[in-house]
């Protein structure tokens, strides 16, 4: 028999249901692997094992009562980019140290509601701005599978935890990729739902019209899982969608055949790794053998995406940061003489460098003479990206691509150097920026590094996704688990 | 001769605060008035983190009914934006406004001065939400502000008028105008004291006959329609002056000193803000359709133009009477309340407009705080048309009902103001009247009718009113004649 961390969430929940093991023994099992790993892998910021061991208690006792809910004793981390009632929360940066929200973002609600136990907060790139969890204020997080190397960004303390089996499944978001290039990076499955399917209310806003929540989970029956718990309207977020929520679990289990695949081929960019390009290949190779329709595709602005998406979110963002003054709640800088002194010097020692350099060039490209140049033509552009997609649907389910072009690489490999930062998320940028639902799978190893596959479906295809993600996870089997020592 | 050579060009900004029941934004009470500071609060209006605004259906609502009634057309897709700016009143760092698509725009309204109507142009209606308020302390030898975060987040709606004033009467014509058309509606209390109503005024000269505008002056903060025109006749003076002696006027931002009754430089527009718009992410537009404005507009009640050329129409007053009687929404409700008890529509519109103007505006009292009903003014002009008193009583009897809330006829029984017609009483009163004014008699008997008319005072005097004037003038003649 597996031990307790090995399961997934649906073997948990059977074993859980059948009384083979207990929400206690899970919780500890889970606290033990932390206590044991993240000292090397430094994904959790907050580990909360006395509300864990609480959160427990309460799942074994509702199911003595004979209750049953979804994730019902389920261990769970949280990036922590989600306010937490009674729990700091503060988005990995100096600014917010401290901060403990006197409210829960719907999504926690939800998970809680559907019995999960929380084990922590986990760490990320500061304000999620960053693709290597290296723009921390607090620490970096490491890959599980080689401790030298990143675990990707900015959720990399959620994909960690899951990769090392320090949660059964974790929460985090994706702005331009903050799910899917992690996940790719550390062999996990992550989602990056449609725009509005979760409710982004309790959730540190970074650039409003693209973050996006979603999970991160061993296999893609428990990331749909998840999904399904998390997802749907929310009257707190005036941008949720209405729209009931399908049974994602169930869209798992069916086959590919007639399933129309394409494939654009300007995803597979310049810079692109030979490993990374190989296994993508595979994998789409395998969708054919499995009874797909694989076509290529020819998507003309992508090449825009990455200068598109570096003119809105930092836009958007500079406003989303302007709350953090000193005056309400977090950091202030010491003996301030005024409140423009309060401004500048909590804000110059409250705020990391890449959150910087985002708020002035978002702040930038609002001004007045440059509001046009910059800001206007992006959002043109981004409608242009989406006519690329919605073109493609015309004739393709789903659209499969390397999530990543690299595997994980070497910390401070990029971080004197943003734009090679910036680039680590060529291919998950357009996605982002049409709002569209895309998912990352594990398609093999390059080097012992894991490889992510990517597949994007059209808005409020979810189920599509997770089909076709489905149908090649069990095709290609299990993979090994990071050598942790 | 006046030198008459500049023509003053003025325009108003407007900040209405709309009374919906929760805030622009989330679910705290906007009716913050007299609370406790931080009192009406919670994540949204204080700016959490992660915290997202959900927008108030009623404050919408509220926004088009009023654009609706200034005459606006209404964009059939809307927006909110992002205005960036850094204060600690403002929580967020950026308001929510509406920059390009504001709910309302190309409206008037028309105000009544001296006779003559003017159509003033309203440019556009926009919402925004409301600040903190910050409270600036001094203790110990330093200085402090601290912060109320109740206003933070109720609704405002911009009302931005065109540059069509032209005086400052018709300025404060306007801001009146404005209030009756909100209070009419329902969607402010137009309480300008209160803050629930406040304005900015604009205002630049050019010479009379020309039409490019000279340089524009912005005065801040004006808390009242007094003030507006107080502070307008001001600075037109000191505009006026200005150029007359050739100095040049700088574009600036001024303050209104209401104790000295002048306006102060606060600072010039070369620090002017970019406020960096940006559509607001966060909420979805908003699209107006036809149906929608048809539907509020059915369900708006009489507006004050209506209401007056409906008074000028059915009460056969004029048109001046019926801009007075439509002034305010309690003056109107009085004097329809007492023309449906009382239907002689000019006796009423005649003591509304003398007797109740008077008696508020030298005791001060607004209506609403006043004892004025309809049923006391019915009671007095029964009484006037039973012969039980005299006009000059009446007048007496009704002051004394609005300042204390007693009927008129327990004050007229108190206090034995009964009208004295029977002329055996009154013969005495003359006979006194007529002992006591030797010369009066003297000028009469001399050729000078006016004596009749200072010994019938005297004798209205000594009996308090209460004497049938005819009555009196009857018994003065005869006695006089006799004697």
């Amino acid at each position: 028999m597996a031990e307790l961390h090995e399961l997934t969430i649906h073997q948990a929940l059977d074993a859980l249901r059948s009384g083979g093991t207990s929400a206690s023994a899970l919780t500890e099992a889970y606290l033990a692997r932390i206590e044991r790993y993240d000292s090397s892998v430094q994904a959790y910021l907050n580990v909360t094992a006395d509300r864990a061991r609480e959160d427990a208690r309460r799942a074994d006792e509702r199911r003595a009562h004979g209750e049953d809910a979804p994730l019902l004793g389920i261990p769970i981390a949280l990036k922590d980019i989600f306010c937490t009632n009674g729990v700091e929360t503060t988005c990995a940066s100096r600014i917010l140290k401290g901060f403990v929200p006197p409210y829960d973002a719907t999504v926690v609600t939800r998970l809680a509601d559907a019995g999960a136990v929380l084990l922590g907060k986990t760490n990320m790139d500061e304000f999620a701005m960053g693709s290597s969890t290296e723009n921390s204020a607090f620490m970096p997080t490491r890959n599980p599978w080689d401790l030298s190397r990143v675990p990707g960004g900015s959720s990399g303390g959620s994909a960690a935890a899951v990769a090392a089996s320090m949660a059964a499944g974790a929460l985090g978001t994706d702005t331009g990729g903050s799910i899917r290039q992690p996940a790719a990076l550390t062999g996990v499955v992550g989602v990056k739902p449609t725009y509005g399917r979760v409710s982004r209310y309790g959730v540190i806003a970074f650039a409003s019209s693209l973050d996006q929540v979603g999970p991160f989970a061993r296999d893609v029956a428990d990331a749909a899982l998840l999904l399904g718990v998390i997802a749907g309207q929310d009257p707190f977020d005036s941008t949720s969608l209405p729209e009931p929520v399908p049974d994602y679990v169930a869209a798992t289990k069916r086959d590919l055949r007639g399933v129309r695949v394409g494939v654009p081929d300007e995803y597979f960019v310049a810079g692109m790794e030979r490993g990374v390009e190989t296994a993508v290949r595979q994998a789409i190779d395998t969708l054919t053998e499995l009874g797909a329709e694989v076509g290529r595709v020819s998507m003309g602005h992508t090449p825009y995406a990455l200068a598109t998406y570096y003119l809105i979110a930092p836009a958007e963002a500079s406003a989303n940061l302007a709350r953090y003054d000193s005056v309400k709640y977090g950091y202030r800088a010491p003996d301030v003489k005024s409140t423009i002194d309060a401004y500048l010097r909590t804000r110059a020692e409250g705020f990391g460098p890449e959150v910087k350099r985002r708020i002035m060039l978002g702040t930038y490209a609002l001004s007045a003479g440059y509001y046009d140049a910059f800001y206007v033509k992006a959002q043109k552009v981004r409608t242009l990206i989406k006519a690329d997609f919605d073109n493609a649907f015309n004739d393709f389910d789903v659209l499969v691509a390397p999530t990543s072009p690299t595997v994980a690489f070497p910390l401070g490999a990029k971080t004197q150097d943003p734009l090679a930062m910036y680039l680590s998320d060529v291919c998950t940028l357009p996605v982002s920026l049409a709002g569209l639902p895309g998912l990352s799978v594990p398609c093999g190893l390059s080097d012992g590094l894991p490889v992510g596959l990517q597949i994007v479906a059209p808005a409020l295809g979810e189920e599509m996704m997770f089909r076709v993600a489905g149908a090649y996870e069990r095709a290609r089997g299990p993979l090994p688990t990071p050598p942790l020592a | 001769m006046s030198k008459a050579t500049y023509e003053p060009v003025i325009g108003l900004e407007t900040h209405v605060q709309l009374q919906t029941q929760s805030k622009m934004f989330c679910s705290c009470s906007a009716a913050y008035a007299g609370a406790d500071p931080n009192t009406h609060v919670c994540p949204v209006c204080m700016a959490m983190p992660g915290t997202l605004p959900v927008m108030n259906r009623q404050a919408v609502e509220y926004a088009l009914l009023t654009g609706i009634a200034l005459n606006c057309e209404h964009p059939e897709a809307s927006k909110f934006d992002r205005k960036n700016y850094p204060y600690p009143d403002l929580v967020k760092g950026y308001q929510i406004s509406q920059y390009d698509l504001p709910f309302s725009a190309n409206g008037w309204l028309t105000v009544d001065v001296d006779g003559e109507s003017y159509r003033i142009g309203i440019t556009r209606a926009h919402m925004e939400e409301d600040t903190a308020k910050l409270l600036h302390r001094k203790g110990n030898g330093s200085a402090y502000s601290l912060i109320d975060l109740n206003r933070s987040g109720v609704p405002l709606l911009e009302i931005v008028s065109e540059p069509d004033i032209r005086s400052p009467a018709q300025a404060r014509a306007y801001l009146q105008k404005m209030r009756l058309i909100v209070q009419t509606l329902g969607v402010s209390t137009g309480n300008m004291e209160e803050g629930a109503m406040r304005c900015d005024v604009n205002v630049s000269l050019r010479p009379t006959g020309t039409q490019a505008f000279g340089v524009k002056v912005e005065i801040k903060n004006l808390n009242s329609a007094r003030s507006v025109q107080r502070a307008l006749e001001y600075e037109i003076e000191r505009q006026t002056r200005a150029l007359e002696t050739g100095e040049r006027i700088i574009q600036e931002t001024r303050g209104f000193d209401e104790d000295r009754g002048i306006t102060v430089s606060q600072r010039s527009k070369e620090e002017a803000h970019d406020y960096r718009y940006f559509p607001e992410p966060d909420l979805p537009p908003i699209f107006i359709s036809r149906e929608w404005v048809a539907e509020l507009r059915s369900g708006m009640p009489e507006l004050p133009d209506a209401k007056r050329d409906r008074y000028v129409q059915q009460f056969e007053l004029s048109r001046y009477d019926a801009v007075q009687l439509t002034s305010s929404v309690g003056i109107s409700n009085l004097f329809e309340q007492t023309v449906a008890l009382y239907p002689k529509p000019k006796i009423v519109a005649n003591w509304v407009q003398g007797e109740i103007f008077r008696v508020l505006n030298d005791t001060g009292i607004e209506l609403e705080a006043s004892h004025v009903t309809p049923d006391a003014l019915v009671e007095v002009l029964g009484m006037l048309d039973d012969g039980t008193i005299t006009q000059a009583v009446a007048k007496q009897v009704f002051e004394e009902a609005i300042k204390t809330g007693a009927t008129p006829k327990a004050i007229v029984a108190e206090r034995g103001l009964t009208q004295i017609s029977d002329a055996s009483e009154l013969e005495h009163a003359v006979a006194e009247a007529i002992a006591n004014a030797p010369q009066a008699v003297a000028d009469y008997r001399a050729g000078k009718q006016q004596a009749i008319g200072f010994l019938t005072g005297q004798v209205m005097k000594a009996t308090r009113g209460k004497a049938n004037p005819g009555t009196v003038n009857e018994i003065l003649r005869r006695q006089l004649d006799q004697a």
